[in-house]
């Protein structure tokens, strides 16, 4: 299972699903991570930790310990 | 009529400006009822007169009305309880997708809704094209195009509010979910009906689907009906592969995805914008960090170190020490006015008054740079860069700026919390930042490092490495116990795009941040200080009740004598040390003056050069290094507790705040006596035992196992 957290800087990936539950999952899917949404990895914060992505053309910023919870293709 | 309308969006989307469009200076600042979010009211402008009203009450800016954060229960109450006439839904045109998000979950509340397209000035100079008829069919309300930072379009809004809020035409949400979702709804709406208003049908059929907890208990439907309402959910989950709330979060973007092609015209090719450019150097991995220095840099130079500070000692020493107190003084003497009333008047009361206005200057300064930071989009990347660090000990990116601040003085220190969205973080700020040892503890630093360690060099240091060492611990410490367990809130911020904010928009929130100081927390520091005051100057003397020459005499000194046995563990259980430590409440600098009367010196330097010897012959340095973690660490002055009052909102977190932090103080001068005075004189004894289990429960409290998740965040 690939998830957002592994995917690189620079790529577009595609969600699958958003696993977890709660006020986390929710916070994230109210954001626009929902399923089948493209996310853009645009970078990693500079001391490596939240990383910024572009998803329904905005910007968003999440922890990598959230983004472990999206599953891209 | 009177209407009432409700102001609702995403952060970001111009709310703030639209909202000062439409009602101008009619505006009430409050609070919303129990909790510290800010609550602003005010009378939409050309409705005010002709026996007409229009209330528009501005909502705190939400993404969604899921029963999670704080800001979102809050406006769905509002929203659900005291049914506004309409709702004003401002949308930013250039961030359609998400902000449609929350517009699908408005017009289910059974409220005439109107949609207020924000920013489209912005969006034709992109290049792109909005069909607002066809939007409006789509989404199911009215829509109106706008440009609140221009302006345009404001007053047909405001007509239209109206009339839409006058007629209580409601409107039918256009969106529709999948089929096998709607059929639940459908079979919920059955079972709900007669419990909840007609119009809210829907709302509450899609919150049950949602197994919204708030909603569930607010319902106290009987258990047949919510086993049934559950086998529904649960037949729909099986189909859909997902949660229900997850599954109604899908369908309204799935929704949103397909009527945008409808009604938006992208630009056929994307190019980078301005923001983006910005970003890519404000944000990138190299330059981040050294440019987030220099911004610091800058707005501490400037509103602490100087202008701030420049404008701070006029006030006090030019416009109240040289001014108004002296003139009131000899105008009082002149008209033959009793020693002890020019006493109150001119010591007591007009020198508090002195004493809040004093920080305002500074305040305003400092305000003027974050609203500009927060206006213009940076504040939201300060959080981004600095979340790594911070979050380890419970703390926001954001808490950098406070705890910066704070070096300078802990009173705009306090203030500068307010830019933390989040209710636990911000707390926990307001509750550490004082920690840090700001401009008026340096004389007490100076005093024992010259009194006590020949001025030796490691001393100052190791003041600030106790404060950040205290910040750090306290963080670990109080997001373990049961005020702030529970859920972190997610980091899953927005980073809105780089603009820069109007003049209006910035002078505003700069004024209304001060103008907040003075009334919230100038009444506690006026009060705190005339009781000082009283109790400095008036005592027995000479067999009866009246004001001292000597403050050995005087209720404060009475006070210090019946309280400094509570200090004799921390090795300084002498009454002149209490009473200094008290008189340090107003102020932290009074130390030193207090230490040069009580030792009979008056009026000494800064740094109390001429009391070194007496320092020395009365505190070890143990003791004296204890009494100065303990005034470092404990309870701040008078200034900084209205500080922290203001921001908590709260008397029982005030009283927490201050009571964590003067238990904190007397623990660490505590064990940095007794261990102290055991490593130096190889004294061993109960105070060395308590030391010893204090250290190991302080351990205890920082290291214990502690569930990072689960939990709603506003059970706790």
């Amino acid at each position: 299972m690939k998830t957002l957290k592994e995917a690189k800087c620079g790529q577009t990936v595609k969600v699958a699903k958003i696993h977890g539950e709660g006020a986390v999952k929710r916070r994230i899917m109210d954001m626009g991570i929902t399923k089948n949404t493209e996310i853009y990895i645009r970078k990693v914060a500079p001391l490596g930790d939240p990383v910024e992505v572009t998803v329904r053309g905005y910007e968003l910023s999440l922890r990598k310990a959230d983004a472990e919870m999206v599953e891209v293709q | 009529m009177k209407v009432k309308i409700a102001l609702a969006g995403n952060p970001n989307s111009g709310k703030t400006t639209l909202f000062n469009a439409l009602t101008g200076s009619n505006q009430f600042v409050g609070n919303w009822p129990g909790v510290t979010v800010e609550k602003k009211e005010g009378k939409i402008k050309g409705y005010t007169a002709k026996g007409e009203e229009a209330v528009l009450v501005d909502l705190p800016g939400i993404y969604s009305l899921s029963p999670y954060t704080l800001e979102e229960v809050v406006s769905r109450n509002f929203l659900i309880s005291e049914k506004p006439d309409a709702i004003i839904n401002i949308i930013d045109g250039t961030n359609l997708e998400r902000n449609l998000y929350l517009t699908t979950q408005l017009t289910e509340l059974g409220i005439p809704v109107i949609a207020a397209v924000n920013m489209m000035d912005l969006v034709r100079k992109n290049g792109e094209e909005l069909n607002i008829e066809r939007l409006a069919k789509d989404i199911g309300c009215k829509v109106v195009e706008i440009s609140a930072l221009k302006g345009e379009g404001i007053d047909q809004l405001a007509q239209r509010a109206v009339a839409i809020a006058k007629s209580g035409k409601n409107v039918q949400p256009a969106h529709r979910f999948e089929g096998c979702v709607e059929h639940a709804i459908a079979h919920i709406e059955e079972a709900v009906t007669g419990h909840v208003d007609a119009s809210m049908e829907r709302w509450y059929a899609v919150k049950l689907f949602e197994r919204d907890k708030k909603v569930q208990e607010s319902l106290k439907l009987d258990k047949v009906t919510l086993d049934h309402i559950e086998e529904d959910i649960l037949s729909c989950e099986k189909e859909m592969d997902d949660d229900a709330e997850s599954i109604i979060t899908g369908e309204r973007y799935n929704y949103i995805g397909s009527i945008i092609e409808d009604c938006y015209k992208k630009r056929v090719k994307e190019q980078m914008s301005v923001s983006d450019k910005i970003d890519r150097i404000v944000t990138n991995r190299f330059l981040a960090l050294p440019i987030f220095a220099l911004v610091m840099f800058a707005v501490y130079y400037v509103s602490v170190t100087t202008v701030g500070n420049f404008l701070t000692d006029w006030t006090n020493d030019t416009l109240f020490g040289e001014w108004i107190i002296p003139a009131a003084r000899s105008g009082l003497e002149a008209i033959g006015c009793a020693e002890w009333l020019t006493g109150l008047l001119v010591d007591g009361i007009i020198s508090g008054v002195g004493a809040v206005l004093g920080f305002v200057p500074q305040m305003l300064v400092l305000f003027l740079f974050l609203a500009f930071l927060e206006g213009c989009g940076y504040m939201a990347r300060i959080a981004f860069i600095m979340d790594r660090i911070f979050r380890k000990f419970g703390l926001s990116g954001k808490s950098f700026i406070p705890m910066l601040i704070g070096i300078g003085c802990g009173v705009p220190g306090v203030m500068a919390s307010r830019t933390i969205e989040n209710d636990r973080d911000r707390k926990m700020t307001i509750m550490t930042t004082t920690f840090i040892p700001c401009g008026a503890k340096l004389p007490i630093i100076a005093l024992i490092a010259g009194a006590l360690f020949d001025g030796a060099p490691w001393v100052a240091p190791s003041a600030y490495f106790v404060g950040i060492a205290a910040i750090v611990c306290s963080g670990i410490i109080l997001k373990k116990t049961k005020m702030f367990a529970g859920d972190p809130a997610p980091f899953v911020m927005e980073l809105p795009a780089y603009h820069l904010p109007t003049v209006e928009n910035v002078l505003r929130s700069t004024w209304e941040r001060g103008w907040s100081f003075i009334k919230k927390a100038g009444t506690i520091i006026l009060l705190s200080t005339i009781f000082v005051w009283f109790a400095q100057s008036f005592g027995f003397e000479g067999g009866s009740f009246g004001m001292v020459e000597d403050m050995d005499h005087s209720i404060l000194a009475a006070i210090g004598s019946a309280i400094a046995w509570i200090f004799t563990p921390l090795g300084w259980g002498d009454w002149k040390a209490a009473v200094a430590a008290i008189t340090g409440l107003v102020a932290k600098e009074n130390v030193v003056g207090t230490f040069g009367i009580l030792y009979g010196f008056g009026e000494v330097a800064e740094d109390g050069a001429e009391i070194w010897g007496s320092l020395a012959g009365s505190f070890t340095q143990a003791a004296a290094y204890s009494f100065l973690v303990f005034n470092l660490l404990c309870a701040p002055c008078f200034a900084a507790m209205g500080a922290i009052k203001r921001e908590m909102n709260n008397i029982k977190w005030f009283w927490f705040a201050i009571g964590y932090q003067t238990i904190l103080a007397y623990t660490v001068a505590l064990c940095v006596y007794q261990i102290g005075t055991l490593a130096t004189k190889g004294t061993f004894g109960i105070g060395t035992v308590v030391a010893f289990v204090l250290i190991v429960g302080f351990l205890y409290l920082l290291f214990r196992p502690y569930k990072e998740r689960g939990g709603s965040y506003l059970e706790r």
